[in-house]
């Protein structure tokens, strides 16, 4: 952990809090108006708001993880250099592929 | 009869005590308990009475050098201010060389690490004026003076760095003692050596490898704070590093 890691985690956090907020309150909202998935996709293809949205969330998320992966990894298995380095773009790129995957998988038309 | 007069204990304490190198192990003995008797004063009657091939570190014996450090029952404190009173369990005691470091022998652990992690951290001030220039005036009362005073009476037992999780954890961390040396040495005003002092904290095993555990804060004998100095290096060195000093 260094000084341009520590920015990016306490970045993607700061971008976070409000997000997770909206996320859980978006859930609440589509599960108490009993949205169907039908209903959802209705919404959500074609949008450039919510492709945005969750888009941005992605990234933060799979930034700070890969990150906080990188961290675990070096203090309690003791990974160092080009393999700690390998480890977290891994976990990263893999997180960012999966996720915008997901939110394509809503906003594509 | 003054014997009689100091010792109100007709007990005694099985102290178990780290013998050897890493390799080695706990070997125990039975030592009288006294009144006002603290643990350095058990170290000390093990070697007079019981073994005199235990090898231990002291100095000063009233709480002032820090030599005297060790691991009792799992934590690290300075023996000659630790009453055996407030330690003893069920009649027995476990003495240890301080943790994260390497064993020399028996409760003699190998300082030099921490040194070298000191010098790491750029903990050594850096002149700014010569003998020319006219002294530097600091008034106690600024906020970076107020900072540095905070820290400065570390005397690097490093009682701080055995009880960090992250040294443990991480052998790359300069530690809590390093970086609020460093942290002081920010806040001088006459120090020159702060692009050299923020480039070495803000490295990997700098500062931003803290996870704010503060088990150096609880543990240190002269109530110094190490997390908040650390809290602090983050700080500044977060401001240089968007300004584009780093």
């Amino acid at each position: 952990m260094n000084v341009r890691l520590y920015i990016l985690q306490r970045a993607t956090a700061a971008i976070m809090a409000p997000l997770v907020l909206a996320h859980l309150a978006i859930i609440y909202y589509a599960t108490s108006k009993g949205l169907s998935a039908a209903d959802i996709l209705g919404r959500t293809r074609g949008s450039i708001g919510w492709a945005a949205y969750y888009g941005l969330f992605v990234v933060a998320a799979s930034t700070h993880g890969a990150i906080g992966v990188r961290v675990v990894a070096a203090e309690w298995a003791g990974l160092r250099g080009q393999r700690l380095d390998l480890l977290m773009w891994g976990v990263g790129l893999g997180l960012v592929a999966l996720g915008l995957r997901a939110v394509a998988a809503v906003v594509l038309p | 009869m003054m014997k009689e007069l100091l010792n109100h204990h007709t007990s005694t304490i099985e102290v178990s005590i780290w013998r050897g190198r890493a390799d080695g192990g706990y070997r125990t003995y039975t030592v009288p308990q006294r009144d006002s008797q603290t643990v350095l004063d058990v170290v000390t009657w093990v070697q007079r009475h019981a073994d005199p091939t235990l090898s231990y570190r002291f100095a000063c014996r009233v709480g002032m050098c820090g030599s005297c450090a060790m691991t009792v029952n799992g934590r690290p404190r300075w023996t000659c201010r630790t009453h055996t009173s407030k330690v003893v369990e069920n009649g027995k005691l476990e003495i240890g060389p301080l943790a994260n470091l390497p064993v020399i022998k028996d409760l003699a652990c190998d300082m030099q690490a921490f040194f070298d992690k000191w010098q790491q951290a750029k903990g050594a001030f850096t002149p700014s004026k010569s003998r020319a220039d006219p002294i530097q005036r600091i008034s106690p009362a600024t906020a970076p003076r107020m900072a540095a005073d905070a820290g400065i009476e570390c005397i690097n037992c490093a009682v701080c760095f055995a009880a960090c999780d992250t040294v443990r954890w991480n052998e790359d961390y300069l530690g809590p003692a390093a970086l609020n040396r460093a942290w002081t040495l920010v806040n001088d005003v006459r120090d020159a050596g702060n692009a050299e002092r923020l480039a070495a904290v803000a490295a990997d095993g700098g500062c931003h490898a803290c996870h704010s555990h503060q088990s150096c804060q609880e543990h240190c004998p002269k109530a110094l704070n190490p997390t908040a100095s650390i809290a602090g290096l983050k700080r500044r060195t977060m401001q240089a590093y968007i300004r584009g000093e780093l």
